[in-house]
């Protein structure tokens, strides 16, 4: 560290000395440029679906009908109603059941992968992870409709095969890769020297996990789990889908519902630019935008805040 | 005289059976992509031949192949990488080389973590927003490949940042003392070390673009086309979304073209990413330091 | 390296090498959008210069689009609104040409093991319309729907701004009247024919040519005391079926020479082949 600090220094000193060519400059401050694109490009879509959904947000949004009312009726012949909650819930149903599924497993399978794998095998692990990873949505969506659907209605014995359940096992197995993939980093973060000290005490590998591990790499865990809800939130085609597309608060996980996400995939083709349906979709992108940014602040948060 | 006790043995059992309960929750979370692709192929492998893969679909998409897709989604991963690679991959250089660690580094840092943590209808919204309307694209490739590359551009910059940390901070070191500038180490020293790892977090992310269907929902795919797209500000039909017509809106489709068409995107993607792997590993074991 | 550098080359220039190609932009309703895809697709062999690129996005968006200049031809599912011509004359004084180009009938199915053979359009109000109380089979004249778990019904349903699910509001619930929440909003005709077909307890609606024999299509009476009509070319076409309507394509001011011989050619007899292949009802000849 100090070795590349004097050569920072003596850089430092010998950029003083000679002036750099024009050119060196111009592609200097190109670097910069593109270095803030990812600042700009994230503002830009703020302010571009700010932009959008600003005319019905100024009018016709009311706070409580948005978020309290379960009556989505854009395109109502007696009263148009912009009621997301009904959407907001499906949403949630859907990332925390995944959830339930998908972190205790993803972390297991971390634990696995990080605890008992030769390197090789690891290797071979995280090859097969990349390929889950790899499944675009839309086939994801297929699979739900096709495969999924038959089997929930043949092995629960229920009317409807595509429900809040299909969604989430489909979320489920989409998110665990970015689960087991984040989780796996956490675990392999808490230094060796931790391990050892408890095998010298006797412990076994899972009083390791869990009274040394877990405990050391709780941060990192937690958000491999938080980036799963993430993905989860943010999953459009496949909860389409998935869902059933159906307007209610579902009774039960073998009832339909609908997603925010989905909302809009599915109505804002036929709704015309600059009207006011089309606006409440660009809203509802907003609700999305905030929802995942915290999602990912907090995950960040966790990440960081322990390295300080 | 050393004989574990009973109390040992035991430890030894449930360390087994704790083995043995994860390494079968492993198999069984990787056994579905195993199932998942066994079944398309068969499913989908009565209709899956070169007919299929060069021929436009016809009698409203219920019989015929899928070439207009294949081109399609083609031109639009190809035109997003041009457009999210460079970008990306300078990005990247400017947070490994100049950044200095300050508010202004983190908060760079925060924006490309929520730009990979926007939800890609959102982005299809901004796509909508920015491109096919206050751009003036229209709905053509051209937009939706932009979308694309804004998708794309978190996943090239991590990638592409872990290359260039990767190459040892002593190899600068070196082009510095004797007398290289800053911007000549990075062109002769800290890109060509980096290369192998940047190339495949492009390659990865051309499979990541190749399967997306919601951010060209509504900026650049259609329906149906007659004619392959002839220029950028065209139209086009897309492998991902013409599996989502098929398999949701169009009636009297045989139930083996949609799966043909999901195998076809599927072993594509697969394919790409199987690049990406060997590029990774043979350029691992030729890695200098 | 090298071979895979001329099989991108040829995928470029294979993209490319329709320049003197002429194209009719076509877009709108998307009850419209396979007949529309199947007439393009035909019309190719018909005149091999002219291309028609069909899109969709909803009758309204294809008028507006049709309005602003950027299409040729505007497809929709319901007639053209005064205001909307008006908008055409004052924008650019164009003219808005109107063509029916066919009929479409809603047929309502339910799954084989259902016993119902038809519906009054007050039951289909009771089942769909807001406010209407069946909620179980049994609630229409005790119904028992074998293989349906608790005689529920299932209500299968399009997102509230496609055509058809407007139209199927309107010619079930006429113009002030709403469909319950709650239904399965699926994306396409093949999801819900699909859905109602592996699920006994389903009920949905879709254009009548795209039914297949997995499902059960019902007859429709007016009230109680009408005559129940199956969904068929003949009773479509003379309106006796209670929910079939026309569907049209717009042209705005004088078109041009390949956009009159296109809408010359979809009334001919060769279109009307492919209407029918494709689920429609030819357009009655006047």
């Amino acid at each position: 560290m100090s070795n590349s600090t004097t050569s920072q220094a003596f850089l430092e000193w010998r950029q003083k000395k000679t002036t750099k060519p024009t050119s060196e400059k111009v592609i200097e401050f190109i670097i910069k440029g593109a270095g803030f694109s990812s600042i700009i490009l994230i503002a830009a879509i703020l302010i571009f679906i700010l932009k959008e959904s600003l005319p019905f947000l100024l009018s016709k949004f009311d706070f409580k009908e948005f978020f309290m009312s379960t009556e989505w009726y854009p395109a109502s012949v007696v009263k148009i109603r912009y009621g997301i909650l009904a959407l907001l819930v499906g949403t949630v149903l859907v990332t925390v059941i995944s959830m339930l599924i998908a972190v205790p497993l993803g972390l297991a399978c971390a634990f696995y992968i990080s605890e008992f794998c030769s390197p090789r095998m690891r290797e071979i692990y995280k090859i097969l992870i990349e390929f889950l990873a790899a499944i675009p949505s839309v086939v994801w969506g297929f699979i739900a409709i096709m495969m999924i659907n038959p089997l929930i209605i043949n092995t629960f014995n229920v009317p409807i095969g595509l429900n809040i359940l299909n969604a989430s096992i489909i979320l489920a197995l989409m998110s665990l890769p970015l689960i087991v993939s984040v989780g796996e980093d956490a675990l392999r973060a808490v230094p060796e020297t931790y391990r050892e000290a408890a095998e010298g005490l006797g412990a076994t590998k899972w009083e390791i996990a869990i009274r040394v591990l877990l405990p050391a790499a709780k941060n990192g865990l937690m958000a491999a789990a938080l980036l799963g809800v993430g993905r989860a939130l943010g999953e459009t085609m496949a909860v389409l889908m998935a869902t059933g597309h159906s307007i209610q608060i579902p009774q039960s996980i073998f009832e339909p519902g609908r997603t925010l996400t989905a909302t809009i995939a599915a109505e804002l083709g036929e709704s015309p630019k600059g009207g006011e349906h089309y606006q409440a979709l660009f809203a509802i992108g907003l609700v999305l935008f905030i929802l995942s940014f915290a999602v990912n602040l907090s995950a960040d948060y966790l990440i960081r805040g322990r390295r300080k | 005289m050393f004989r574990p006790s009973s109390h040992l043995i035991n430890k030894e059992i449930k360390e087994k059976k704790f083995k043995n309960l994860l390494s079968s929750i492993t198999f069984f979370l990787f056994l579905p992509a195993l199932i998942i692709i066994l079944w398309l192929a068969i499913k989908g492998s009565p209709v899956l031949s070169w007919d299929f893969l060069t021929q436009d679909p016809i009698n409203g998409m219920t019989a015929g192949g899928i070439f207009p897709t294949i081109v399609g989604t083609f031109w639009l991963v190809v035109l997003s990488v041009l457009v999210s690679c460079p970008l990306g991959v300078i990005a990247a250089i400017y947070l490994s080389e100049y950044a200095a660690d300050n508010t202004l580094t983190r908060i760079i840092r925060l924006a490309i973590l929520n730009l990979a943590g926007v939800p890609s209808i959102v982005h299809a919204l901004f796509g909508l927003g920015a491109f096919v309307l206050f751009m003036k694209m229209g709905t053509s490739i051209l937009a939706a490949s932009f979308t694309l590359a804004v998708m794309n551009l978190p996943v090239i910059i991590t990638s592409t940042l872990e290359s260039l940390k990767a190459v040892p901070h002593s190899y600068r070191e070196a082009s510095w003392n004797v007398g290289a500038s800053k911007l000549q180490t990075i062109r002769y020293i800290v890109l060509p070390n980096s290369i192998p790892g940047i190339l495949t977090g492009v390659v990865f992310s051309v499979g990541r673009s190749a399967g997306e269907t919601a951010a060209i929902l509504f900026t650049g795919v259609a329906f149906y086309l007659p004619f392959l797209p002839r220029s950028v500000f065209d139209q086009c039909m897309s492998l991902s979304m013409h599996l989502f017509t098929i398999s949701t809106q169009v009636v009297g489709v045989p139930d083996a073209y949609p799966y043909a068409t999901a195998l076809v995107l599927i072993l594509l993607i697969l394919s790409v990413n199987s690049i990406a792997v060997i590029l990774r590993s043979y350029f691992r074991t030729k890695r200098k330091w | 390296m090298r071979n895979i550098f001329y099989l991108v080359m040829m995928m470029m220039i294979g993209c490319s090498n329709d320049d003197r190609m002429l194209i009719v932009q076509n877009k709108g309703s998307d009850t419209l959008v396979n007949l529309a895809q199947a007439w393009a697709e035909e019309y190719k062999k018909v005149n091999p210069e002219v291309a028609i690129a069909v899109s969709g996005g909803g009758s309204g968006t294809g008028i507006a689009a049709l309005i602003n200049g950027t299409v040729d031809i505007a497809n929709s599912s319901r007639a053209i609104k005064d205001e909307e011509r008006a908008e055409a004359m004052k924008n650019n004084n164009k003219v808005i040409n109107e063509f029916v180009v066919g009929m479409d009938a809603l047929a309502v199915f339910v799954h084989p093991k259902n016993p119902l053979d038809g519906l009054t359009l007050e039951e289909i109000a009771c089942i769909y319309g807001e406010g209407g109380k069946c909620v179980y089979w049994h609630d229409i004249r005790g119904t028992k729907v074998s293989g349906c778990h608790e005689n529920k019904i299932i209500r299968v349903s399009r997102q509230s701004n496609s055509g058809t699910y407007q139209y199927f509001r309107e010619a079930t619930l006429g113009k002030k009247r709403d469909l319950k929440l709650g239904s399965m909003d699926l994306n396409g005709s093949r999801e819900s024919i699909d859905l109602v077909e592996k699920t006994p307890c389903a009920v949905g609606y879709s254009g009548m040519g795209y039914l297949n024999k997995h499902v059960k299509a019902l007859c429709i009476s007016k009230n109680d005391n009408a005559e129940c009509i199956k969904p068929t070319l003949q009773t479509a076409t003379d309106k006796s079926y209670p929910i079939s309507r026309e569907l049209y394509m717009y042209t705005a001011g004088t078109p041009s020479d390949q956009v009159k011989a296109y809408m010359e050619w979809t009334q001919s007899d060769a279109a009307k082949v492919i209407t029918i292949k494709a689920g429609y009802v030819p357009a009655p000849k006047k």
